[in-house]
């Protein structure tokens, strides 16, 4: 179990004074603090683990937000900002004594500009609407998160969301222009802007993906790209993961660049076979791999791809001939997680390794799932290597959490031993906080926390994420 | 490049770090020094260039490790062998600054040089997934890794691109590569007005082609778009963009790769400027603000990359582009000057209180003895 600082009693016995002064400088409605309607916040997607905060505070505008952040950096008192709270790594779990930050009244398009190809939005606002905002004159925004219908602006520059399209297109960080970012101490300033790359230190890169711990972003000036004329996928089975992980290598080797390469094993496969009715082949691995262009182009890439994967013997090859087929190759592989989910709780992991070790890897969580005796699915995007092994358990069962965490730390330690990372794209949070040192040197770290140092000396922001607690302890502790 | 005598180039990181470790001096960081774009003040130079070799290469996984002194030429060769490229083809200073030696990545890196393809294959921080560095006090540090996809922890991978040397001296690089497009095609079009340029650049940035390329020569009256893929790709897309671009003056389609490569290396390397005296400054703001800053400049030359979003621009000594160019949004780096401009403005352009307040902590952090290329960034 993950554990999380012993509330301060000196912040709480601040509480209804602090209450008082946010409500004076918010309006109306916009300081949460009845213990019932606190719930809402006490979690995000890692619902595991729960904790009402003191208040939260819902700011409609920049200013709001910086005097929120004054008044509680006067006071020491913690802050966890919050886009929608879909992440799943615990970026957005509150404490007893923080105050929860939410950005989600901030949701206004402010500019949007063809010409010059980008859009700034305030940070409240979802992921996919900034794509719906344009669609009209057939533009997007790339990075596309399983949660965009529901997941911020705001938490994917916190945890440098990526999405299935970011072999292609990038994950958030290279696709992020420029923020307005609001300091623990309330000063609001601008970093990059509607033109490319910084004049000196690349700030906006290090904000993006820090987890909250740097400032609070309340605008963002996104790149758009055009749409592609269109996109079909392959579906191809196998019958062993090792031969779909060497069709995978092959095609990326050949010169192909799809736009997706999408890998589910049998576990997963039955699952969603059961769950959705995608008509998926009976067999050991699927992959779906997508390509864009015109009409013409999608033929010739896909001619390829399904010559290389020829070579592998699959015993499926299914090229998508209409929009109707393509929705249905991708109907089983978006309904995954849920499928997963309708078997039993699952925690969803996130490493990275490089994809030579993909069937190794796969290989080794078997023989793992069998030792702890709990089952694992494994869906992810194969073409950056970054896994999603899904394990079972039940949370109703004394004792099953800490074996599926202790199951999934192990894993993760594989991903880091085999040259991989512990997150891909879900973040740090508190779920791989105690992992960190697997991953880096004590120093490695060190260095991480003193850039935290510059942006929020106090460490107040977010406080107890990212850094193992031992580590990051007279740090949080200062000004107390 | 036979190195200087008083160049100090230890032969591994421990070497490195050790002297670091020991050193009282105020060092220049270098790699073989051909991009000598802010000169510090030092009393010795450390360079890399003997940091050589690449350490790990994945074509399958589209991942390559290189040591910092590793050679462009040496890296470029290893890729190429598996058709393989750095995407964002960086650009080589040498002509423009008239420099000699063998440029190498961790030079690339330091200074996150880029090229054309920036706008459609990101920067060379883009590419970039890891480093290996020496801090100011020679610990040995590592962020990233050799996975492109990677949010465990700080993305300190970013900070360190484009960082000149001032936060540590980077003694590794990986990176994410790409497939070397089969062919190549360029639309070149004739064209005389700054504003029409950048109106054919647009509208071909916002098309569905995925342009890897545009550029506009003055000189020569003629608007550059690229396209990039198989050869049936680049032969439609080719024609689908012909016809939007159809009310323009247009050439031809440009596939011969020999002549792609010299009109692509003229633009990226701003050969041109070369041996022309004057100073030469590198300006980043919108595409559609491309004509103001011409107009605001009249630069003796110019040439603009990145559908417009690059201006560089070759202008009378001493002329003072910052104040010409007044609030507009970007920056303006001073890249070759007679010496003593660039003291009378500064290298890089500077920002507000608060984000120099932040470097300047930074810079504390990482180097508390202040040794690294001391007066690059202030």
């Amino acid at each position: 179990m993950m554990e999380m600082p012993i509330p301060s009693s000196i912040i709480l016995e601040k509480k209804s004074s602090l209450i008082l002064k946010l409500q004076k400088i918010l309006p109306k409605g916009s300081v949460i603090h009845d213990k019932y309607e606190t719930k809402a916040y006490e979690c995000d997607a890692l619902t595991a683990y729960r904790c009402p905060p003191m208040c939260v505070v819902l700011p409609e505008t920049t200013q709001q937000v910086s005097d929120v952040l004054k008044i509680c950096y006067l006071e020491n008192i913690p802050v966890v900002p919050r886009g929608s709270g879909t992440s799943l790594s615990g970026g957005a779990l509150p404490t007893a004594d923080c105050v929860v930050l939410g950005v989600s009244k901030l949701n206004k398009v402010l500019e949007i500009d063809y010409d010059n190809r980008f859009i700034k939005v305030q940070t409240g606002r979802t992921n996919l609407s900034v794509s719906v905002a344009i669609e009209d004159q057939g533009f997007f925004y790339a990075p596309d998160p399983s949660s965009q219908l529901a997941c911020a602006i705001a938490g994917n520059i916190a945890m440098n969301s990526g999405g299935a399209h970011c072999l292609k297109y990038g994950v958030t960080t290279n696709n992020l222009l420029g923020v307005k970012l609001v300091l623990m101490d309330g000063t609001i300033t601008e970093i990059g802007g509607s033109f490319l790359d910084a004049p000196s230190y690349d700030l906006l890169g290090l904000i993006c993906g820090s987890e909250g711990q740097m400032g609070v972003v309340t605008e963002a000036t996104l790149r758009i790209l055009r749409k592609p004329e269109s996109a079909r996928p392959v579906l191809i089975g196998f019958d062993s993961n090792e031969v779909a992980g060497a069709c995978v290598s092959d095609i990326i080797k050949a010169g192909i660049l799809p736009v997706a390469i999408e890998f589910m094993d049998r576990p997963v496969i039955e699952a969603t076979e059961a769950f959705s009715g995608a008509g998926y082949p009976d067999c050991e691995a699927l992959l779906i791999i997508e390509v864009e262009g015109s009409e013409i182009e999608i033929s010739e890439q896909i001619s390829i791809v399904s010559s290389i994967a020829r070579r592998h013997n699959p015993v499926e090859l299914r090229e998508s001939k209409s929009n109707e087929e393509s929705a249905k190759i991708w109907l089983g592989r978006k309904s995954a997680f849920g499928a997963m989910g309708k078997i039993n709780d699952y925690m969803c992991l996130d490493g990275t390794i490089p994809i030579s070790s993909l069937p190794f890897v796969l290989k080794r969580i078997g023989e793992m799932s069998k030792e702890y005796g709990l089952a694992v699915g494994n869906v992810f995007h194969a073409g950056d290597g970054n896994m999603h092994p899904l394990i079972l358990f039940d949370a109703n069962k004394p004792g099953d959490l800490e074996l599926c965490e202790s199951f999934g730390a192990d894993i993760l330690r594989l991903c880091v031993e085999v040259g991989g990372c512990l997150t891909g794209e879900h973040g740090v949070g508190i779920e791989k906080r105690d992992l960190m040192l697997d991953q880096f040197s004590k120093e490695d770290l060190e260095v991480q926390m003193k850039v935290k140092d510059v942006f929020d000396p106090k460490w107040l922001l977010n406080p107890a994420k990212v850094f193992p607690l031992s580590v990051s302890e007279l740090r949080r502790n200062q000004g107390i | 490049m036979p190195l200087d005598k008083s160049i100090v180039a230890p032969k591994t990181e421990r070497e490195l770090s050790e002297f670091v470790k020991a050193t009282i001096s105020r060092l220049r960081i270098l790699g073989a020094g051909t991009r000598p774009i802010s000169l510090p003040i030092y009393e010795a130079a450390l360079s890399t260039s003997n940091l050589k070799g690449v350490t790990l290469y994945e074509p399958g996984a589209l991942t390559i490790v290189a040591r910092a002194g590793t050679p462009m030429s040496e890296l470029n060769a290893v890729l190429e062998a598996e058709n393989q490229h750095l995407s964002f083809e960086p650009m080589d200073h040498r002509q423009l600054l008239s420099t000699s030696g063998e440029p190498t990545i961790g030079g690339v890196v330091a200074t996150n040089t880029s090229g054309s393809r920036r706008i459609q294959a990101g920067a060379c921080r883009d590419s970039l997934i890891g480093v290996r560095f020496i801090d100011g006090a020679g610990n040995i540090l590592k962020n990233g890794g050799r996975v492109m996809k990677n949010v465990t922890g700080y993305d300190l991978v970013k900070l360190m691109a484009g960082s000149y040397g001032t936060l540590g001296v980077i003694s590794e690089v990986s990176f994410k590569v790409l497939p070397i497009p089969e062919v190549v095609g360029t639309l070149i079009l004739n064209v005389s007005q700054v504003s029409t340029a950048v109106e054919i650049m647009s509208m071909a940035l916002g098309s569905p082609y995925d342009i890897s390329g545009a550029a506009f020569n003055p000189r020569s009256g003629e608007v550059f778009i690229r396209l990039e893929g198989t050869e049936n790709s680049v032969k439609m897309r080719g024609s689908s963009l012909s016809k939007l671009l159809s009310e323009f003056d247009q050439q031809i389609i440009e596939t011969d790769y020999d002549r792609n490569s010299i009109i692509w290396n003229t633009i990226r390397n701003v050969t041109s400027f070369s041996k022309k005296s004057g100073d030469v400054w590198r300006i980043s703001v919108k595409p559609s603000d491309a004509s103001f800053v011409v107009n605001a400049l009249s630069p003796a030359e110019f040439v603009l990359d990145w559908g417009g979003g690059l201006v560089w621009a070759l202008v009378n000594q001493q002329l003072d582009v910052r104040s010409r160019l007044g609030a507009i949004a970007g920056h303006a780096t001073l890249i070759r000057a007679k010496s003593g401009v660039e003291k009378k403005f500064s290298t890089f352009h500077p920002e507000g209180p608060v984000i120099d307040l932040i470097s300047k902590k930074l810079r504390e952090k990482f180097d508390p003895r202040q040794l690294f290329n001391q007066g690059t960034f202030g």
